[in-house]
């Protein structure tokens, strides 16, 4: 009786080490195979979907996108945060990272270049001439020390000579998103928003938008950077490579960006 | 600004718009306090001593405010005051124009927001009072409205002290309508909160932690004076 129950134990320990030994592969291939984690700046969300999408299918790879405001992921990111790829609305914000020694120095790129517009939801042309004709109740712009799109707005209105008489009619969201919800439930009649927000199909969706001219502010680049935590990943590594080929990249000019 | 805020914002670094954001809280924060003694007390009244089907159905509402996120009440409220909505409707026929951005939104706001935590308080003080004193009121010919000034406002006097302290906390602690509805206007809607998210957001740590840690204390210290005036109150009704 007692042989029996110490022949019971010994083959539940060899079935437990062979059982361990078998799973050691699928642990290792695990670690190797999880997923990536990305950290996307809110304004590109539709597109890394799109792009993130089309990636695992090319390659197998499984892609988590978290999406956030570039100054709360980059606090996210510096408190160790687990992303191993950072896709920003600016470039200070990575090349801050890189000085800090949170990313893989010499990987920053820049992916896309954002377009702002004048957006209104009312129908009919408009254009620049609407800011110097004062006809409208409020102006949304994206808070401009906390949004590359609010600091572009309050440079063109510079560049207008119209950033004093505007003023008073000015109202911040904390981010492009918000300006949108503004301008969209009418409580401002104009905002400063990213073409990438207001197209869909390659037309403006609602209301009507002018076109920024490129030269009245510096250009909205966005830089993507590989982080400290993603260094070793292949995932990760590839998810990069993928960003700046032709097939995301053309999403990219769809969804309202220029390279 | 004079003399000794100045002193105070070198000694803090606070920068001239933080102090800003500072005076417009305590402002936001003094006025809701009065506008929800106001309105919350005869609400609270009422939900004490009615017997009415309505009750289940008011008192809810009433509460509402407190389960609810106040990105639901931010987004309500945008589009209830906006020019479409049916407040901005009301507003804009009364020549007042359009609240979201301004002060008078703001206020609407936190009225809103802080409701449950001046009804609740006072609520509770009425009920706790039973109908006795009110009974013993009426047997010496005080009308009801002298009875309720006379016996039961004084009597529930912690309530309402409670009700106004905790308006008061939870309107300076007030972040996610005031982000939706506000629009970082210096002066009008820039209150501290928003202010050190926006420090935060901008990565200046240090203006965002003399802000954070000053709220901190203030937090401390209302709860600490809360807790001391549940003491003296025990005191005073055993």
């Amino acid at each position: 009786m007692r042989r029996l129950h110490r022949l019971r134990a010994w083959a539940f320990k060899c079935v437990s080490a062979l059982a361990l030994a078998g799973l050691w592969p699928a642990l290792a291939a695990a670690a190797n195979t999880a997923p990536v984690q990305v950290a996307v700046a809110a304004n590109f969300a539709a597109p890394a979907k799109r792009i993130a999408q089309a990636f695992e299918r090319h390659s197998g790879h499984k892609v988590l996108l978290s999406f956030g405001a570039t100054g709360s992921l980059y606090a996210q990111i510096s408190n160790g945060a687990p992303f191993a790829v950072f896709l920003a609305a600016d470039q200070q914000t990575p090349a801050q990272l890189e000085r800090e020694g949170l990313a893989v120095s010499g990987t920053r790129l820049t992916y896309a270049t954002g377009r702002l517009v004048l957006w209104s939801k009312k129908r009919g042309g408009l254009d620049g001439q609407v800011l110097r004709s004062g006809r409208f109740d409020k102006l949304a712009l994206a808070n401009p020390r906390l949004a590359p799109y609010g600091a572009a707005a309050l440079q063109t209105l510079r560049s207008l000579g119209l950033a004093e008489t505007v003023a008073p009619k000015v109202v911040e969201g904390s981010n492009i998103a918000q300006v949108y919800q503004f301008v969209a439930s009418g409580n401002a009649d104009l905002g400063f928003v990213a073409l990438s927000q207001v197209l869909s199909d390659g037309q403006i969706r609602e209301g009507s938008a002018w076109m920024v001219p490129a030269h009245l502010h510096d250009p909205i680049r966005q830089d993507a950077v590989l982080l400290k935590t993603g260094a070793g990943h292949a995932g990760a590594q590839a998810f990069l490579a993928y960003l700046h080929g032709p097939a995301a990249q053309a999403v990219i000019r769809a969804a309202g960006y220029e390279r | 600004m004079g003399g000794l805020p100045m002193t105070l914002a070198t000694t803090f670094q606070l920068s001239p718009q933080d102090w800003q954001a500072i005076v417009l809280t305590i402002e936001l924060a003094s006025l809701t306090t009065l506008c929800l003694l106001i309105l919350a007390t005869p609400l609270a009244w009422w939900l004490s001593q009615t017997t009415s089907r309505w009750r289940p159905a008011v008192s809810a509402l009433a509460t509402l405010p407190l389960v609810l996120p106040p990105t639901v009440l931010g987004f309500y409220l945008l589009v209830l005051l906006g020019p479409q909505g049916w407040i901005g409707q009301i507003t804009q026929a009364l020549g007042l124009g359009v609240l979201s951005f301004s002060f008078t939104g703001l206020l609407l706001g936190s009225i809103v927001f802080s409701l449950p935590f001046a009804v609740q308080p006072i609520q509770h003080a009425f009920e706790a009072m039973g109908k006795r004193p009110l009974e013993v009121a009426a047997t010496l010919r005080a009308r009801p409205i002298d009875a309720f000034f006379t016996v039961a406002l004084p009597l529930a006097r912690p309530g309402l002290l409670t009700a106004a302290v905790l308006t008061f906390a939870h309107t300076v602690g007030e972040f996610g309508v005031v982000l939706m509805i506000g629009g970082n206007i210096p002066g009008q809607t820039q209150v501290v909160s928003t202010q050190i998210y926006a420090h935060v957001e901008a990565m200046d740590y240090a203006q965002a932690h003399t802000l954070a840690a000053g709220m901190v204390g203030f937090s401390f210290v209302v709860l600490v004076a809360l807790s001391l005036l549940k003491k003296r109150q025990d005191r005073v009704l055993p």
